[in-house]
């Protein structure tokens, strides 16, 4: 017990102390000293989870309590309690770690890639004059983000919440001099805000309703509510989740999001912090499973999110822009399992996710690095002779996504399908559409990058071996990142589903009675459908030796889709102008008009109130004692005669 | 003696009282009514003496000579506080050439 | 023996008007003297010996001698009587009749004023203040010298004679500086 304490402590409180130290000496520390301190720790944080996650044996708990169980059996999470945090008559809020499967396994995806984007950032951040400030901020979003998946109640996670939040802002504007960064930060700053606004709320309705924020307390407590009340929590934090996983209608951050350096964009904005939304729905699944009308919600808002940002993918020419959207239409593919209440397939894609987003965010920094900052797919090509081990790797992580099997890929992006058909058939197609177009968008992006011939001007190079590396673990991750959760249908017996049971109550619902049959055409259709996509790619985009026409040149509907469905636009129209608008005349009527002579009046009459009561200070001290007499006279007959 | 003794509480204490009273309000009118720093000082010591009048009389009248030393301490308060006002007073007169109070009127802002 | 009292009450009565109505500084103080003699009558009326005692001392032998000599120093008389305007006298007596019936409204009011049931005619005798003065307050009794000490101290610095300080150059010192005083006046806004 003692050494799990310990244990719990460390994970965050490495990199904490790590973002503390680097911040506090980040004038003395020089060249690499500050990206290996902060690396450091990162790792051991990840060996600490490492030693809790085999500590911590909660498998063999489960068998022997018998499998599929209603409910997890007891002994499956463990708290860890730091301190009383806050005691305010009947709220109690301790400062505690919930160590289960579910945190465990969210725990080693960021502390795991953490570690390898940490190794990554030492070569990628080399020449940046604020390395160290870079390594502060990056260990302090992995502290951040360690709080949010560990808290035992809403209230820790929610303070990893709001300090990745934080983190995400800083990293996104850590380039500050360039404006439209600045621009891009607050922009996800305000959007989150947005997001973060329902999850207080519905915080706050738990608490009233419960008396609670402790999840097991919650969810303990959860049966005795009436679906609207659930409704109503769920829908409040799911509108939290949008706004931290980039969904509809708060998608139109993370795109801009890639402003920040490759790292950070492979970290905070495709491998953990855009999957907290996916997290808080797994953590709170109890209730999600309660309230169907939020799970139709989540569901749909994932599909269109999904379907949507995967077409905008197609005509995107950055390289990171590409991947931004892509990201956005595989976290919408997640909502929509957890909309299907298939949250253990939900994890698994954010855990497979991770590893191949991640792989082609880094593979793309690898690029950007050996082009010296060009981030146009028009003006790259014919990288694959150049660039060897980046070529390969992000051809592996290509494929990952484009669910090819066996990779990773496949099998997570099938299990989501095969929910869907489940459901309905046209869902299923709708899924299908989304793993098309991606696998479309992905290997456009392949081919104009590393394949056809070379239309930049910047001498192409290959990247250092601390960036390399991690591609290359990165990429084994995505080949063998299928086994971790292997269908029953090739002979596994989905490990990971097994092992999240014994953390989330609603895992434990999603039994399918699929027949074998059923699956094996589904995947077999998937995959057909998936090369003859590739092969389509592949005549398009590989021979290219042009330039692709701008955006205005399209034909209409396509250019529609290229301006990202004027959503930018949209919201600019419906919100920005009307808010714009009403300070406008709220400042010309109300400030001008009404605040201004308010309190222009005032200091005014309190400067003639000021001349007038001066006169009473004389100077005349007999009139001061005259004064003094006649207070304690009225002071005396209020006090005898007034009580 | 014995007669002096036998004649506490005789008088009723609410004379002392009023008495008291009658002494403080004079002295408090007192320093209003006079311009002469010296007499106002003095109409302090009136008011000094009614409170320690009627403290002597409470603590008579209860017996409990905790007030009796009260009065003991006032007094000390009251000689050193003479002793520093009329020092303040000699200044004054020294230096402005008058005792009256309301030369006294730059204590203002 | 009551009617000593009132004799007495009369005689503090008066004399303290005599206070404050004399125009001359003189009368004053004998008029104020004259007050507190009374007031030690009173106090041996309370058979409070000790407090009669150190009050004619205190009182009338250091505080008013002292109003004396001062008066005596600096020559006032009546024709250096600075005087009030008649307004301000009205003003000043009704705020004391004011006062004075604020007050005993106040006892009609109900504030209960009875004796003690249990009484000792030795409550003022030296016995029982001196057991009650070194023994409860002991502690104030002598932290009222370090007080005396203080407007002892405070009295002379006061009454001294105020001529400008030395000069650093009487004084023995060579400047190094120019002095910083001199300079707040200046800057100094009102």
């Amino acid at each position: 017990m003692v050494t799990t304490n310990l244990l719990a402590t460390l994970v965050p409180g490495l990199p904490l102390f790590g973002a503390v130290v680097i911040a506090a000496m980040r004038r003395q520390l020089k060249g690499n000293a500050a990206g290996m301190l902060g690396t450091t720790m990162v790792v051991a944080s990840f060996v600490c989870s490492l030693l809790l996650f085999l500590d911590h044996d909660v498998v063999s708990v489960m068998h022997e309590a018998g499998l599929h169980q209603e409910h997890p059996p007891e002994g499956a999470s463990h708290i860890v309690t730091l301190f009383d945090w806050i005691s305010i008559g009947n709220m109690h809020i301790p400062f505690a770690f919930q160590i289960d499967a579910l945190s465990l396994t969210m725990m080693l995806i960021v502390t795991g890639i953490g570690s390898l984007i940490h190794l990554y950032s030492i070569g990628y951040m080399h020449d940046d004059a604020r390395v160290s400030t870079f390594f502060a901020q990056i260990n302090l979003f992995t502290f951040a983000m360690l709080l949010l998946v560990m808290g035992a109640n809403f209230v820790v996670t929610f303070i990893g919440w709001e300090g990745v939040g934080l983190c995400s802002y800083l990293l996104i504007g850590f380039w500050y001099t360039t404006p439209a960064y600045n621009y891009a930060a607050r922009k996800a700053f305000v959007m989150n805000r947005i997001g973060d606004v329902g999850f207080v709320l519905g915080l706050a309705m738990i608490f009233h309703l419960t008396g609670t924020l402790t999840y097991t307390e919650v969810f303990e407590k959860a049966g005795s509510l009436s679906t609207p009340v659930l409704t109503g929590i769920t829908l409040l934090l799911f509108i939290g989740a949008i706004g931290k996983s980039a969904q509809l209608p708060l998608f139109t951050w993370l795109p801009d999001a890639m402003a920040g350096p490759t790292p950070v964009s492979a970290l905070i904005h495709a491998a953990t912090m855009v999957t907290a939304g996916i997290f808080l729905i797994v953590r709170s699944s109890v209730l999600f499973s309660l309230a169907p009308i939020t799970q139709d919600v989540v569901l749909y808002t994932g599909l269109i999110t999904a379907l949507l940002t995967a077409s905008i993918g197609v005509f995107q020419n950055d390289i990171k822009k590409v991947l931004a959207y892509s990201t956005v239409s595989q976290l919408g593919l997640m909502f929509v399992a957890l909309g299907l209440g298939a949250y253990s397939s939900a994890m698994f894609h954010v855990t497979t996710h991770a590893f191949f987003k991640a792989l082609l965010f880094l593979g793309a920094g690898s690029v950007i690095h050996a082009l010296g900052g060009e981030q146009d797919i028009r003006k790259m090509g014919g990288l694959k002779g150049v660039t060897k081990i980046t070529y390969v790797t992000f051809l592996i992580g290509t494929l990952a996504i484009a669910g090819i099997p066996p990779l990773s890929g496949f099998f997570s992006k099938d299990a989501i399908m095969l929910a869907a058909y489940e459901r309905s058939p046209l869902l299923f197609a709708a899924t299908m559409l989304v793993s098309l177009l991606t696998c479309f968008y992905m290997f456009r992006l392949l081919f104009l990058t590393f394949f056809g011939t070379y239309r930049g001007k910047a001498h192409a190079h290959e990247s250092p071996l601390t960036m390399t590396l991690p591609l290359m673990v990165l990429a084994v991750l995505s080949v063998i990142g299928g086994l971790l959760n292997l269908p029953h249908i090739v002979g596994g017996h989905e490990p990971m589903k097994e092992y999240l049971a014994t953390a989330a109550d609603g895992i434990n619902g999603e039994n399918s009675d699929m027949s074998a049959n059923t699956e094996w055409m589904l995947m077999g259709l998937t995959t057909v459908l998936i090369l003859s996509v590739i092969v389509l790619a592949y005549n398009r985009f590989a021979k290219k030796t042009t330039l692709d026409p701008e955006a205005d040149d399209l034909p209409l509907f396509s250019r529609l889709i290229a301006r990202k469905w004027m959503l930018d636009e949209l919201y600019s129209a419906l919100i920005e102008k009307p808010y714009g608008w009403f300070s406008n005349t709220f400042f010309s009527v109300g400030e001008r008009k009404l605040m201004v002579p308010l309190m222009e009046n005032t200091g005014r009459w309190t400067q003639k109130a000021g001349k007038a009561m001066r006169m009473l200070q004389s100077g005349n001290m007999s009139f001061y004692l005259f004064g003094m007499v006649v207070g304690i006279i009225v002071f005396l007959a209020i006090t005898l005669y007034g009580g | 003696m014995d007669g002096i003794i036998t004649a506490i509480r005789v008088v009723p204490l609410l004379d002392y009282v009023v008495l008291s009273f009658i002494l403080f309000s004079i002295g408090m009118a007192g320093v209003m009514f006079r311009r002469n720093t010296i007499i106002i000082l003095m109409c302090l010591e009136l008011m000094f003496n009614s409170v320690n009048l009627l403290l002597a009389a409470f603590s008579a009248y209860h017996s409990d000579p905790g007030g009796q030393v009260f009065v003991f301490f006032i007094m000390l308060v009251a000689a050193a506080e003479v002793t520093v006002g009329l020092a303040i007073l000699v200044m004054m007169k020294r230096n402005v050439d008058s005792v009256d109070i309301n030369q006294l009127n730059r204590l203002k802002w | 023996m009551q009617y000593l009292f009132y004799f007495f009450a009369a005689v503090s009565i008066i004399s303290a008007l005599f206070v404050v109505a004399s125009k001359n500084p003189i009368n004053s103080v004998i008029a104020l003297i004259v007050c507190f003699l009374s007031i030690a009558g009173h106090y041996i009326l309370l058979n409070a010996q000790f407090l009669a005692v150190v009050h004619i001392i205190v009182y009338t032998g250091a505080i008013m001698v002292l109003f004396l000599f001062v008066i005596m120093l600096l020559n006032l008389n009546k024709s250096t009587e600075p005087q009030k305007s008649l307004m301000t006298r009205i003003a000043a007596v009704t705020a004391g009749a004011l006062f004075l019936f604020t007050l005993l409204g106040a006892l009609r009011m109900g504030v209960n004023i009875t004796a003690a049931h249990e009484f000792n005619a030795g409550t003022g005798l030296v016995k029982s203040v001196g057991k009650s003065l070194f023994g409860e307050f002991l502690l104030p009794f002598e932290v009222s010298s370090v007080l005396f000490l203080a407007a002892m101290v405070g009295a002379m610095m006061l009454g001294q004679k105020t001529s400008p300080p030395p000069s650093p150059e009487e004084r023995g010192f060579t400047p190094s500086r120019p002095s910083p005083v001199g300079k707040g006046p200046e800057n100094a806004t009102m």
